[in-house]
């Protein structure tokens, strides 16, 4: 069953008043994998095309690049999966995603009174969300099957083969999640700080995830120190 | 005529080197290919290609080869152990870059044991697939006479080029994390004369001289092989790799794996090609369109902002106070309200 409200949402009354979404800890770690994956897409496609080995300039030359890549991505994975456990059950599917999905061209177009009524996230973010952790995991795998310094000894050439193209292709598609995932975070405004400063304003709450709001309301979770 | 203009590719590894000192006749203007390089200025000259000639029917197995490349090449590779077999090291190594391998095969024709030694090593193909698939610019490099180099201050240690061959031949040293193979003794060649292990094979089985010399060398020693009863004794210059610059003459050539396995027909693997190739280009273009689709959408699309009304909403609905009610699709799950 999908988990409506995560601990520590709830409201900060003031002006404007306030809802909690990630707590100071969650906010950290988010900002750890975000830069990590920002890290790792530099010197990756460093790698991934001559056109881009310049790159490899931010890391302090081609071979720190290729030491330091894969530790990063062991960075990623920890800080992600540790993410992932805290948000998952909120991040189930529902039905009411279904809905918000077949009116894709009213998201996009900011017709928000079109959509239906919403829970902490909505398809998009779920999307993300999953694709995300999939998509990583499949990195990690691939990338250790590739990692020359510590298991080349373990890895037959040709499975090396299949790993290094599946990584490049589970690279640009994280890439490519990473890029809809900033955009809609500084399109759909007000929603850096739930990131930032940890809580999103109640007139945000109520536009973009109204059950959400309504059920925070509903239990009456106000923040006890105010 | 300046001195690099008159450079004469060796013709053979058996002639003395000059005592005075001789110029390198080849460097970078004779680059045909060049890793991670589109923009390779065209070299200005065709330098005679050379190729090294390995007639397997030779070999004696005595490693001279092993040792002359050791020492020309100032490797020190480990004091290995004794498995109960010829091959010393048991594999190649960043320190060892060429390997004599060792197979006892009983030929179900004769029901002869007979006995295979195979000169391992980088076979310097027309289309290396370790220079396909490096991607540190300059780290690998064709010249014009076919001889495919690591230049090593180039060299990040990816292992890319251990996918990349079609041969297994690289290898990846765990102390300067850096790549190395057989060079075709570049160093020599470019000053007049042939390879090491060439130079030190006491049964002349390792040859060197120009591509074209060694395979009318080639079709010599077949035909004797042949007049012996080798009915498929040929010259394995495999055509999946655009020809080698290292080719072999095997007295069973019809199948070159039971010489330790070496491939009936290498080519560099489709993967790789794929890899270095379409992936690249849709993978770029699948990120560049996106970026510059959110950029087009963030200039010329409103902004999806809180209005006064959700604003105001949202104060009543945190404050207690009644809001509209819930749109109807709001619970379809016909889960209760938390």
């Amino acid at each position: 069953m999908v988990e409506r409200i995560q601990p520590g949402d709830v409201i900060h009354p003031g002006k404007p008043s306030t809802v909690g979404r990630y707590g100071p800890l969650a906010r950290l770690n988010h900002w750890v994998t975000a830069a990590s994956l920002i890290l790792l897409a530099l010197s990756g496609l460093a790698l991934f095309t001559p056109s881009l080995y310049w790159l490899t300039g931010l890391f302090g030359g081609g071979q720190n690049t290729r030491a330091l890549h894969p530790w990063i991505g062991v960075l990623l994975f920890v800080s992600f999966f540790i993410f992932f456990f805290q948000l998952w059950r909120a991040n189930l599917p529902q039905r009411v995603d279904w809905v918000w999905l077949s009116k894709i061209k009213d998201v996009v177009g900011g017709h928000e009174e079109r959509l239906p009524e919403l829970g902490k996230y909505n398809a998009g973010q779920k999307f993300i969300f999953w694709s995300m952790a999939g998509l990583i995991l499949v990195l990690i795998v691939s990338g250790v099957l590739i990692w020359e310094q510590y298991f080349a000894d373990y890895v037959d050439i040709p499975v090396r083969r299949i790993a290094v193209i599946t990584h490049s292709i589970a690279a640009v598609l994280a890439i490519c999640v990473f890029i809809l995932h900033v955009y809609a975070g500084i399109w759909t405004r007000g929603t850096l700080r739930a990131m930032t400063r940890g809580d999103v304003t109640a007139g945000w709450a109520w536009r973009h995830h109204r059950k959400w709001l309504r059920d925070i309301a509903a239990q009456k979770r106000v923040d006890p120190a105010e | 005529m300046s001195g690099s203009t008159t450079y004469q590719s060796p013709r053979t590894a058996v002639s003395n080197p000059p005592v005075t000192p001789v110029a390198a006749g080849f460097g970078e203007a004779d680059l045909i290919r060049r890793s991670a390089t589109s923009d390779l200025p065209p070299p200005q000259r065709q330098l005679t290609p050379v190729a090294k000639l390995i007639d397997v029917s030779k070999c004696i197995g005595c490693k001279a080869c092993q040792s002359a490349c050791i020492e020309w090449n100032d490797t020190k590779p480990d004091i290995g152990s004794n498995h109960g077999i010829y091959d010393n090291p048991r594999d190649l190594t960043e320190n060892m870059f060429t390997l004599m391998r060792f197979t006892e095969w009983v030929n179900p024709e004769t029901d002869n044991l007979e006995w295979l030694i195979r000169k391992d090593g980088c076979m310097h193909c027309s289309d290396p697939g370790c220079l396909r698939a490096c991607p540190a610019p300059g780290a690998i490099v064709q010249y014009t006479n076919g001889i495919v180099d690591f230049i090593h201050e180039n060299c990040i240690g990816c292992g890319y080029c251990v996918k990349g061959c079609p041969f297994n031949i690289p290898r990846i040293s765990k102390a300067d994390h850096r790549s190395y193979k057989c060079t075709l003794c570049s160093d020599r060649v470019a000053v007049g004369q042939g390879p090491a292990c060439a130079k030190a094979c006491p049964t002349q089985a390792i040859v060197f001289g120009t591509k074209e010399d060694m395979k009318r060398h080639a079709e010599g020693r077949i035909a004797d092989l042949k007049s012996r009863g080798y009915a498929n004794a040929g010259l394995y210059d495999p055509p999946g790799v655009g020809g080698t610059h290292v080719m072999y003459v095997l007295h069973h050539n019809d199948k070159p794996n039971i010489y330790a396995g070496l491939p009936e027909n290498p080519r560099i693997s489709p993967i790789v090609q794929t890899w270095k190739g379409v992936t690249k280009y849709v993978g770029l273009a699948a990120m560049g369109f996106l970026a510059a689709g959110s950029l087009i959408h963030g200039v010329f699309a409103r902004p999806n902002r809180v209005t006064e009304e959700d604003d105001e909403h949202g104060e009543r609905l945190v404050e207690g106070k009644p809001v509209p009610p819930p749109k109807p699709e709001t619970y379809p799950d016909g889960g209760e309200r938390a």
